[in-house]
């Protein structure tokens, strides 16, 4: 297996190849993991490998196949598992200097569903430290570069999953999503990302940031095989309490390609400035859509500029007490000034966090110290509400919602690291989503004129990623990601 | 709007952070500039909005809690296997109690 061969395949591809005997699991885990460290100088997009545990799971397969046993729908292929995601026994960092030395002793669900379906884990994929940013720019192991412009970052936070997938290292990979994490990286990288419904993955070994708004989900370089990567690890999962007990659909049953008289909502707040060339992008994915046979209506999500204000006090707040943890007891590391107990605390956090997650937890301590609570975290609490309310509402007379992910394509390293709140606006296309919990996801939708992609997001009700990949399939068979 | 000095350090306090007075020179301006952002909340009439703690859908009724039997739990070695200090099955900490 050369790389180019590998950057190509499809997850059926894989299926087929070990059925036919064309090549081992073994040797294709072999041969992805020496093309991901060849190629990693270049992205930065691994933190560390995991060859042992690759190559195990990839024998498991083979010797399934060999007793002819079904060896799962994601039987040897690669797979790319963001740094804040439990591996029992391979280190997760969350990309922090915090946690650098950190080997957790179990493994997330996800990852326990991914494995025993035949999946092969490469490696742990580079963030922005403990999931906070938009960049990858935040990581404490060096930022990782865009593998379709490397002067570029490739979005945030899960940046790494997103270049490994687009560099074709890994076919699939976990990421996980609070405000835009999946998405707009798949969108800066040309790639497809899926932010499920609001407990539909269980978050069970995901290192918690703000948990009424983490999530769990797939990257893929097509709507199907992220599609796949779902269905396998969605579903009720006793150890998350706030995963849904709602079955799970088949997935790959709704890439039917059919969406005639589908009604798919513009909402007009988020087109009303948008004269860039991405708008350009979204105008002409929107045209195909309407070929298809879709039915465009224009809608109305009154509460959207209020969202990243609403977003930013309710995650920096979750994200104090989440992060409290981290006192210098149990975490691996501490301060070498810890002659108090006090001590111990401050210093082992003030040497640990970078600048993003300090400035987080001052926020989120601010807005939830006494005489500012209701201010602002009650405040927020209930914006969320009427947010939420926009989209119950906007679902009354649409099937899905689209728009952009981001208002910009991916942009140059530096460039706006100097400016937190340019930062956190920036998300303002893909935080509403998360905050009504509802399912979102990026699909590529045509490239500016520089060849940088552009991502078209599609929402829909919470449960319905049916009706989410149905149009995201019928949009990438049509050539949405050449437009 | 500008953070005080004395706010900065007295939340930091709060969330047993140490800044170097570079960082909470920096958290004025920037906590300053955020804050000042999120008081666009106020525009909002909310007096009879509930607030939202947790994301809500419709579904069935679900018997969320499960029987109360115990499960497999880590154990001492593994628990403590990232203790930076640890010793006789816990975590070590600096002295807490004088004499």
């Amino acid at each position: 297996m050369t790389p180019s061969e590998i950057r190509e395949l499809t997850i059926e591809q894989v299926t087929q190849g070990l059925n036919a005997r064309r090549f081992s699991a073994a040797e294709l885990a072999q041969a992805a993991l020496e093309f991901a460290q060849a190629e990693n100088p270049a992205t930065n997009a691994y933190l560390h490998f995991c060859p042992e545990r690759a190559l195990e799971a990839a024998r498991r397969v083979d010797a399934k196949i060999a007793a002819g046993q079904n060896p799962g729908p994601l039987a040897g292929v690669p797979v790319a598992v963001k740094d804040v995601i439990l591996t029992k026994g391979v280190r997760t960092t969350c990309a922090s200097r915090l946690l650098e030395r950190y080997v957790p002793p179990y493994d997330a669900t996800a990852v326990i569903r991914l494995e025993q379906a035949g999946g092969v884990i490469l490696g742990k994929t580079n963030c922005d430290e403990f999931a906070m940013g938009s960049s990858n720019e935040n990581s404490a192991f060096g930022p990782v570069r865009n593998p379709l412009a490397p002067d570029r970052v490739p979005g945030g936070s899960s940046g790494g999953s997103a270049a490994a997938v687009a560099q074709g290292t890994a076919l699939v990979a976990l990421g996980s999503d609070t405000g835009g994490s999946i998405r707009q990286p798949a969108s800066f990288c040309g790639i497809v990302g899926i932010t499920p419904t609001y407990g539909r993955v269980s978050r069970y070994g995901l290192v918690a940031f703000a948990s009424s708004l983490d999530h769990i989900g797939p990257f893929a370089r097509n709507v199907r095989d992220a599609a796949l990567l779902l269905q396998v690890i969605a579903g009720r999962d006793p150890m998350d309490s706030t995963s849904a007990f709602a079955p799970v659909p088949d997935y790959l049953a709704a890439l039917d390609g059919n969406v005639r008289g589908v009604k798919v909502g513009l909402p007009r707040e988020y087109f009303k400035d948008l004269t860039s060339q991405t708008g350009d992008c979204i105008a002409r994915g929107v045209d195909l859509l309407r070929k298809l046979g879709c039915e465009i209506r224009d809608i109305s999500l009154p509460h959207t500029e209020y969202a990243i204000a609403c977003y930013y006090i309710i995650c920096t707040a979750e994200a104090s007490s989440n992060l409290a943890r981290y006192d210098g007891v149990r975490y691996t590391r501490r301060s070498a000034h810890s002659e108090t107990l006090g001590d111990m605390y401050r210093h082992s956090r003030g040497e640990g966090f970078g600048a993003e997650c300090k400035r987080r937890i001052m926020l989120g301590t601010y807005v939830l110290s006494a005489g500012y609570y209701e201010a602002y975290y009650l405040k927020a609490q209930k914006v969320r509400t009427l947010i939420a309310r926009d989209f119950t509402e906007a679902f009354r007379q649409v099937d899905a919602i689209v728009t952009p992910v981001s208002p910009f394509p991916a942009f140059r390293l530096g460039e706006k690291i100097a400016d937190p709140l340019a930062m956190y606006l920036s998300d303002i296309y893909t935080i509403t989503g998360s905050l009504a919990g509802i399912p979102c996801m990026s699909v590529p939708c045509g490239k500016t004129r520089d060849g940088l992609p552009v991502g078209m997001q599609i929402l829909t009700r919470h449960f319905d990623e049916v009706g989410m990949l149905r149009l995201a399939y019928a949009f990438e068979q049509a050539g949405g990601a050449q437009l | 709007m500008k953070i005080s000095e004395e706010q900065v350090r007295y939340v930091a306090d709060l969330a047993n952070l140490e800044l170097t007075d570079q960082e909470v020179a920096r958290m004025c301006l920037e906590l300053g500039a955020i804050l000042q952002y999120m008081d666009k909340l106020n525009e909002l009439d909310t007096r009879h909005v509930e607030p939202m703690a947790q994301v809500l859908y419709e579904a069935e009724e679900t018997a969320t809690l499960r029987e109360d039997v115990e499960g497999p739990t880590l154990g001492p070695e593994a628990a403590l296997a990232n203790a930076p200090l640890a010793g006789a099955g816990y975590f070590k900490v600096p002295k807490v109690i004088e004499r």
